[in-house]
């Protein structure tokens, strides 16, 4: 009885505080979802109308599509740039692994927003990048536009994610046994082969970790969007954020919400199935 | 070969990372409000104006609170919390965990709609508050996988051995438990404020008619005369920011026990 009090006590604040400003907050998304949008429950009558008008607006599809397309170019990105960085942290680093590692990790600690603000400015029209290309002949009207369209957004994203994409993978290739891999050049398999048929099977499950860890965040992304994306960049949250702010359309905000947050279970639930999610958040 | 181009592409990628922040406060110094080189001189004025900039001066008292406060109960819930995770057995404990976890995957922007309904519904007008609990709710998960980590870390034994010597479980908590997870207990509250601290695409959505800093950020980053004072304010920012990390280092060495053992062993 007394361990259980105990038990009762420690777990109470965190179970009430997740209860009544978590999932409660969710389910009632999902009641007005279904509802024709009336704020008060007693006044609340099912209705079909708002699912309706959002399966038949096709442009919510599209940029539904265009959003997943994005986070899968984001994620494949941030894990291509981030497994060299993680491979040497792992085998060449030695002894500065942690300094190194820490080294990469800085810079996500800065502010978001100043993040990219800052890359703004490296980019904009007059900044430093175009000076530099231009001072070397490369005239601005040769290239296409930096910022405001989807790969502006890309580039941004991948940007503050490369130190996070580098984590798993490194936690991944560090618990890779070395005698397994001097195994391998023992019986005579090639730099290249082992890597391939060595390394990079056994640092999979890094690698699937770190494109999710970027995949679902970036599919719900609204801020850099907002900011780098210019009116061809905009993104599925985007979309949300507008029937809260300009549209006020809050019936339709919470059907788009509740379509993402089942996109993004079931993303959760296909990445579960190669590792759990406590690891994931341990990498 | 292969190692040194290994470096090189490091290295490159670290001075890709550093490379804008460092321009932002290099050009944080530039006395003209056109970012681009040559600068036109060195200045200090746009740091003068950030003290003469009410606004911004409300923005930030709003942010400390709010990261101060929110970042204060995340901690003693959610360390409470990694306590019973770690020492105690019960029911639901996985369902728990992985509820406990979610906020980490959902999208802000779900999250934040879903608690603006909440309110809409309960009737609590959009304050300073319903942000602070909006990152409360964010926090959760990281001071239980902090907390959590280092009481797995350390030997329950030590637990035991207080109540053997008479100690009750609470103040065992109080008196043992507590004192020797402290390092984690400060990590984790800072992680929360800097979290805090940053936090938009939700707060977006919970703050009503009051400001925190990034919502002043995202405001003035709209306004290419306000460009400058935004550096000055993003060089300070910067500068605090790199602080927190490197007393979070220091904690991290300190809440290594391997390596105060082997230091012993030396000895």
């Amino acid at each position: 009885m007394k361990k259980q009090h105990r038990t009762l006590v420690l777990m109470t604040p965190s179970v009430f505080w997740l209860l009544a400003f978590f999932l409660l907050p969710m389910v009632i998304m999902a009641v007005f979802s279904f509802g024709s949008g009336e704020l008060k429950f007693a006044d609340m009558r099912f209705s079909l109308d708002t699912y309706q008008k959002f399966a038949e607006t096709s442009a919510f599809w599209r940029l539904l599509g265009r959003s997943t397309l994005v986070a899968v170019y984001t994620a494949l990105l941030s894990v291509l740039l981030a497994y060299p960085v993680a491979y040497l942290l792992a085998f060449y680093a030695g002894q500065h692994r942690g300094m190194l590692l820490t080294l990469i990790v800085i810079p996500s600690w800065i502010s978001f927003l100043l993040r990219v603000l800052a890359i703004k400015i490296l980019l904009g029209s007059n900044g430093p990048f175009v000076n530099m290309m231009e001072s070397l002949g490369f005239a601005a009207s040769s290239w296409p536009p930096l910022l405001y369209n989807r790969t502006a957004v890309i580039m941004t994203l991948v940007y503050t994610w490369i130190p996070f994409a580098a984590l798993p993978i490194f936690s991944a290739l560090e618990r890779i046994e070395k005698p397994l891999l001097e195994a391998s050049a023992d019986l005579g398999a090639a730099p290249w082969r082992a890597f391939l048929r060595v390394t990079l099977p056994l640092s999979l499950p890094g690698v699937i970790a770190a494109f999710f860890f970027v995949f679902i965040p970036t599919l719900g992304e609204w801020v850099t969007p907002a900011l780098m994306g210019g009116t061809n960049g905009i993104m599925y949250g985007n979309l949300i954020q507008d029937q809260f702010v300009r549209a006020l359309n809050w019936p339709m905000g919470a059907v788009m919400s509740f379509v993402m947050m089942v996109l993004v279970i079931l993303f959760l639930f296909v990445l579960t199935r190669f590792i759990k999610l406590s690891e994931l958040l341990e990498g | 070969m292969k190692r040194t181009m290994a470096w090189v592409y490091f290295w490159l990628i670290t001075a890709l990372l550093y490379l804008p922040i460092v321009l932002l406060v290099i050009f944080s110094f530039n006395d003209s409000v056109l970012l681009t080189f040559p600068m036109k001189g060195f200045t200090l004025k746009w740091y003068g104006e950030l003290f003469r900039d009410a606004e911004l001066i409300k923005a930030l008292s709003n942010s400390v609170v709010v990261g101060f406060t929110s970042s204060l109960a995340a901690t003693i819930v959610g360390t409470m919390a990694a306590i019973g995770i770690s020492r105690h057995r019960f029911f639901a404990k996985e369902f728990f965990l992985n509820v406990a976890s979610l906020p980490l995957v959902v999208p802000y922007v779900v999250l934040g709609v879903a608690m603006l309904l909440l309110f809409r519904f309960v009737g609590i007008p959009l304050t300073l508050w319903t942000v602070g609990i909006g990152h409360v709710v964010v926090n959760i998960p990281y001071v239980l996988l902090i907390v959590a980590a280092r009481l797995a870390g350390f030997d329950a034994h030590i637990e035991e051995a207080a109540m053997d010597l008479g100690a009750n479980y609470w103040q065992t908590l109080l008196r043992v438990t507590l004192p020797i997870s402290a390092p984690a207990l400060l990590a984790a509250f800072l992680s929360s404020f800097s979290t805090s601290f940053d936090e938009f695409a939700l707060t977006f959505f919970l703050i009503g008619t009051d400001t925190t800093l990034p919502i002043y950020l995202y405001s003035q980053m709209r306004f290419p005369s306000r460009l400058p004072l935004v550096l000055a304010l993003a060089a300070v920012i910067i500068f605090a920011t790199l602080i927190t990390v490197v007393l979070l280092e220091w904690l991290r060495h300190l809440d290594q026990p391997r390596r105060r053992k082997k230091r012993l062993e030396i000895l």
